[in-house]
């Protein structure tokens, strides 16, 4: 996983509460193998109307934002299901972070394994983000990790993360790496625990 | 000691290492995966390792399988099914794939073949992963990534969450089931009111519902944001576990009773939050909008966004009774649906179908519908008991076990404006199709919208029936 410090980029101010994973990534295109890149399928349907063109009153349609690397969400965003591809079609169409004031929970967690940032910020700071002159041309704002600080313009705005998440994205750590040196303790835990919970082993059906 | 709640005891037999954070390593004593989790399946190829502990791993399809003879099975399905039976085959791991006699949704068929039980932890990559919660078990969905990572280690980095438990105190009364409970919790409290948060569900009303109506009322847990949602194991419990092929049997199933005992919370235990409800409230609920926190008893009004003073809810419900279709004010019961959809992992046990087939019987349904048996054990069971002929007789189609038309996965759809009574989890915008309308309720209550071709109150017919 490469590290994450600071980010400067546009932000796409996306503004919608309760952006669902089934909105973020419909169920129909998961069976697409990674590689393939799964950017295209950010928000498809959302994105579009009724005849399948894009919708202009969309900021992730707005050509402003086609850069963006930070996406600004109202609450819960990435609530719904446990889908991981929620995340990488955030990952692969170039985002590195969102901002909402609340996530879905498992959602975050997988964002933090793909390196992507879930940014708590107070809904106030959320609506002055998404109100902000130099958010909505496209400027760059600059998302601080270790400083857990939003800068825009000359405005700083905090935001909140799990410590041992912040201290992985910085880091860069991959948790299978982390896992395997505690090999020792996980054998000795099976030992004993097969000895205590002789009833958690399935029987052979 | 002092006193601890369910959760802690369980999550305390799991701690294999505290890091400095606080997270901790917990061991996983079941693990099921199903055709989604090729992404972890290709992750641990990526990395050239295998899987930990194949006897603990189970893998079941159910997402993609065709559940509706009249639809062939397309290529892309075919190929996400073959891939599950092929991964599970490399690395030793028991699958019970496309026409197995064990297949089924997994949040259906493990409990069913007693590979849930009570104090284990359970994890697979599908947030519904709550549901084996009500056999006492600490379960919780978990994403691809997680899913390599538990492939590989048999373990699981967790930070200990903070703990509520709601008690229901009371009867629900007749024709008012698990379902509604659960939909009446989280239209009360809020999607959001438990997010990251473990719930033991606790009070005479849990206590009273069978094993099948706890499975649904842990299988919502999820979308309350809570991590997971559980049951303390009783004599309920271990009568349903009995005898259940991967349960353990004669004298070990004694003896592990005895330690299942152990695991209800102490008199004492302090949780993070309580919350109080009376079963006497509880009446048969509907969702109404595109959130499962957006219902509203069925004898109720669709609610105004003009009687909501936060504006972002107001928009939110404006947006949804836009999406929907209906008009602030209306009667529920004047909502008339397109169609009906019995299954998924919330609502397609054999309970379930007995459920509504008993308000099917002798009756016809007015709109076409689909009933899918959660597993190819309900399957069985439903047509031993001569459910499936009620259901063909009301005009129904029967189908096979799969997540089915809960996701539409295998394409199995609901189509564009078209409304859906379902006993699903999720009124999500697009869930059941593009532009396809949901409302979720109770085995019972889609099966009473059938006959009325619009929402209705599943007591009315039932008084009908006696008469
Ligand atoms: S039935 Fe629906 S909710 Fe349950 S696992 Fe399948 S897709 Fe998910």
């Amino acid at each position: 996983m490469i590290a994450l410090t600071t980010i400067e980029a546009s932000a796409c101010p996306l503004g919608l509460e309760h952006v669902d994973t089934d909105q973020l990534i419909p169920a129909r295109f998961m069976q697409t193998p990674r590689a393939k890149g799964y950017g295209g399928f950010l928000l498809h349907d959302l994105r579009r109307d009724a005849s399948g063109a894009l919708r202009p009153d969309l900021a992730v349609n707005d050509p402003r934002y086609g850069g963006a690397q930070i996406m600004i969400g109202r609450a819960n965003f990435g609530c719904g299901s446990s889908r991981e591809a929620a995340v990488y079609v955030l990952a692969d169409a170039g985002y590195r972070c969102v901002l909402a004031p609340s996530f879905g929970d498992i959602f975050s967690s997988n964002a933090v394994k793909n390196g992507v940032l879930p940014a708590r910020v107070g809904a106030a700071d959320i609506e002055a983000l998404l109100a902000d002159p130099v958010v909505l041309a496209g400027g760059a704002i600059r998302v601080d990790l270790a400083a857990q600080t939003i800068s825009v313009g000359n405005k700083s705005i905090p935001f909140e993360v799990r410590a041992d998440w912040k201290k992985q994205l910085l880091n860069g750590w991959d948790d299978v790496d982390l896992t395997q040196s505690y090999a020792q303790d996980i054998a000795a835990f099976a030992a004993r625990d097969k000895a205590q919970r002789p009833w958690a082993t399935p029987r052979a059906g | 000691m002092a006193p601890r709640t369910i959760i802690d005891k369980i999550w305390d037999a799991h701690v294999i290492a505290i890091r400095e954070d606080g997270d901790c390593l917990l061991w996983v004593d079941r693990h099921l995966v199903h055709e989604g989790s090729h992404h972890g399946f290709a992750q641990v190829r990526q990395r050239g390792a295998g899987v930990a502990r194949p006897d603990l791993t189970f893998g079941t399809a159910d997402h993609y399988v065709p559940t509706r003879p009249s639809i062939a099975v397309d290529p892309d399905s075919a190929r996400m099914i073959r891939q599950l039976t092929e991964n599970c085959a490399e690395h030793g791991v028991a699958c019970f794939g496309h026409g197995h006699a064990r297949q089924g949704i997994a949040h259906v068929a493990a409990p069913e073949l007693g590979l849930t039980l009570p104090g284990l932890l359970m994890v697979c990559g599908d947030s519904h992963t709550s549901t084996h919660g009500a056999l006492g078990a600490y379960a919780f969905g978990i994403g691809a990534s997680e899913v390599a990572h538990v492939l590989m280690t048999q373990t699981i980095w967790q930070s200990r969450p903070k703990r509520i438990r709601i008690t229901v105190e009371g009867v629900l009364g007749a024709g008012v089931t698990a379902k509604d409970m659960a939909l009446a919790i989280i239209a009360k409290l809020g999607t959001g009111y438990a997010a990251g948060c473990a719930i033991e569900y606790a009070g005479s009303a849990v206590r009273g519902l069978s094993v099948e109506g706890r499975l649904t009322l842990c299988n919502l847990s999820i979308e309350s944001g809570s991590r997971l949602g559980l049951v303390a194991p009783d004599e309920t419990t271990f009568a349903y576990l009995r005898g259940r092929p991967y349960a353990p049997q004669g004298a070990d199933f004694d003896r592990a009773v005895e330690d299942w005992r152990q695991l209800a919370t102490d008199a004492d235990a302090a949780f993070d939050r309580e919350i109080a409800i009376d079963a006497r409230e509880i009446a048969p609920t509907v969702t109404w909008g595109v959130s499962p926190e957006q219902a509203a008893q069925v004898g109720g009004l669709v609610p105004d966004p003009a009687d909501v003073s936060d504006p972002t809810k107001a928009q939110a419900w404006r947006d949804a009774l836009s999406y929907m279709g209906l008009t602030a004010g209306m009667p529920i019961r004047d909502i008339r649906v397109d169609r009906v959809f019995i299954g998924s992992c919330t609502n397609s046990r054999i309970e379930d179908l007995r459920d509504a087939a008993a308000v099917l019987r002798g009756r016809r349904s007015l709109v076409p519908g689909l009933v899918s048996p959660g597993s190819a054990g309900v399957k069985r069971q439903a047509e031993a008991e001569g459910l499936d002929a009620i259901f063909l007789a009301a005009g129904l189609e029967w189908g096979g076990p799969g997540c089915s038309m809960c996701v539409g996965m295998n394409g199995d759809l609901v189509g564009a404006g078209e409304r859906c009574a379902s006993t699903t989890n999720r009124n999500f915008k697009g869930r059941q199709g593009k532009d396809a309308r949901t409302h979720l309720m109770s085995p019972a209550m889609a099966a009473a919208a059938a006959v009325r071709g619009h929402l209705c109150d599943v007591r009315e017919l039932m008084a009908e029936g006696q008469s």
